[in-house]
């Protein structure tokens, strides 16, 4: 064990890794919470097409998300890999495909969080939100949308904690995160035992953090 | 788009016997692995029930350790940092004999086997605690009571959640690709870099992923109907 290692690549495995402020395009948390948002917003999207009436939104919708959630995230990010530049013409950085890849997926499995949250909220709501004359589009969105985002916060943040350790995997197409950042020092130190270790306790801190606030958040929120 | 499909290379060449040792592999690694979570989970599921405090320690660390830590770096740990540890003989066969499928075999049960027991520690709690009880009154010890009542029980109360979570251990085994393990997304890659088609043989794994997940969810469905406990509705939580 010779923790020096560690000790003098700390600033490039952390700043550099971990928030991504460096040489490199790179960082586990520059990828995870952009990747969030957005999944966020297109999986709001996904999720209401998941029940909307009509049947041209609602198969599309399905067949994306069980596509999506039926393939290996190391293939979709393979895949983002070779057919953006084939589809845009043009050369993109890691930081875009990996972004891209991440919230096509994430959208996928945060639409079935979205929609089982509008499921959790009673049907009385809706029926009490348009006898007091709300049309369709007011009731989703001052009725049931904002309770069924409460309902819905412990689930997305344990999202966020899968999509967290999930970004490891941008590495592969050399997008350099903390896994990526922990390998490049390895090259130049030949440290695995100590390097390996020292970002499985990195991420763990970040992951366990999270999982502690979500169950916390869980009970706070829970409904009397 | 200038993009010319040629989907004959995925029947030219090696590329077809190059998918079947992909199958082949990702089939080995995920039963092996299986195996190993699905013991590992139900070990470790079942202590963290039991009303002895150390054991229940052991098992919550085991379980929170390796579940919170992303499963590549749980693959570069144990095939990078795991065998310097070894004595040199044990390292030199072991690198003789495939190290790079035995670590990715354990790190993937290892991993899965973390997230079984949060499934199997729901199903257990979600039995009545009368049925422990009753167990306990009629003679039985406690580890009686899990082995013959609480565990079988449980056992299929879980099976949804359960083949969701084996489909997870089906699709992270591609995962084993970062250290060389010629599983089908490494053959896929393989087949790509020797003919350039993408699309192609990116298309034919993902199509042989979908093949093999939807399969398993059918005859698991078909499984839980088969092993439904009438009266219970067979639903004990998600995996976290």
């Amino acid at each position: 064990m010779d923790l020096s290692v560690i000790y003098r690549n700390l600033d490039f495995l952390l700043s550099q890794g971990l928030l991504g402020i460096g040489g490199f395009v790179g960082g586990t948390l520059r990828l995870a919470f952009p990747a969030m948002l957005l999944g966020f917003v297109l999986g709001i999207f996904v999720g209401l097409a998941r029940l909307a009436r009509s049947r041209w939104l609602r198969i599309p919708a399905t067949i994306y998300v069980e596509f999506f959630r039926g393939v290996p995230l190391v293939m979709v990010i393979f895949w983002f890999w070779f057919i953006l530049p084939v589809l845009l013409r043009t050369a993109l950085p890691e930081y875009g495909v990996a972004l891209m890849a991440f919230v096509v997926f994430e959208a996928a499995y945060i639409g079935e969080i979205v929609r089982a949250g509008i499921q959790s909220v009673p049907r009385g709501q809706v029926e009490a939100a348009t006898s007091a004359g709300l049309s369709s589009p007011q009731t989703m969105g001052y009725v049931v949308l904002p309770q069924a985002l409460r309902n819905m916060i412990p689930a997305l943040l344990t999202q966020f904690i899968v999509l967290f350790k999930d970004t490891s995997l941008a590495s592969i197409i050399g997008y350099v995160d903390l896994t990526k950042a922990a390998q490049i020092v390895n090259n130049r130190e030949i440290r695995p035992f100590e390097l390996y270790l020292f970002i499985a306790v990195v991420y763990w801190l970040c992951a366990y953090g999270m999982s502690r606030y979500a169950r916390h958040l869980e009970r706070r929120l829970a409904p009397a | 788009m200038s993009y010319h499909f040629t989907w004959s290379v995925l029947w030219s060449g090696q590329s077809g016997q190059w998918l079947l040792q992909g199958i082949i592999t990702t089939l080995e690694i995920s039963i092996l692995a299986w195996l190993l979570a699905v013991a590992l989970g139900i070990l470790s599921g079942a202590l963290r029930t039991v009303p002895v405090a150390p054991l229940r320690a052991v098992a919550t660390a085991y379980v929170e350790f390796f579940r919170n830590v992303p499963l590549l770096v749980w693959m570069f740990f144990w095939y990078f940092a795991a065998p310097p540890l070894l004595p040199e003989a044990a390292r030199e066969w072991l690198f003789d004999h495939g190290a790079e499928f035995w670590a990715a075999t354990l790190a993937l049960g290892v991993y899965h086997g973390a997230r079984f027991s949060e499934v199997i520690r729901a199903g257990i709690q979600s039995i009545p605690k009368t049925q422990f009880e009753a167990g306990i009154s009629t003679g039985l010890s406690t580890a009686q009571v899990y082995r013959l009542i609480i565990i079988p029980v449980a056992l299929r109360l879980i099976i949804p959640p359960a083949t969701n979570e084996s489909l997870n251990l089906l699709k992270n085994s591609s995962v084993a690709l970062t250290i060389g393990v010629a599983e089908l997304t490494f053959q896929t890659r393989q087949i790509e870099t020797y003919t350039a088609k993408a699309f192609e043989a990116l298309a034919a794994g993902t199509v042989i992923y979908l093949a093999l997940c939807v399969t398993i969810a059918f005859v698991m469905a078909r499984v839980e109907r088969r092993f439904a406990i009438p009266g219970m509705i067979a639903r004990a939580g998600s995996a976290g």
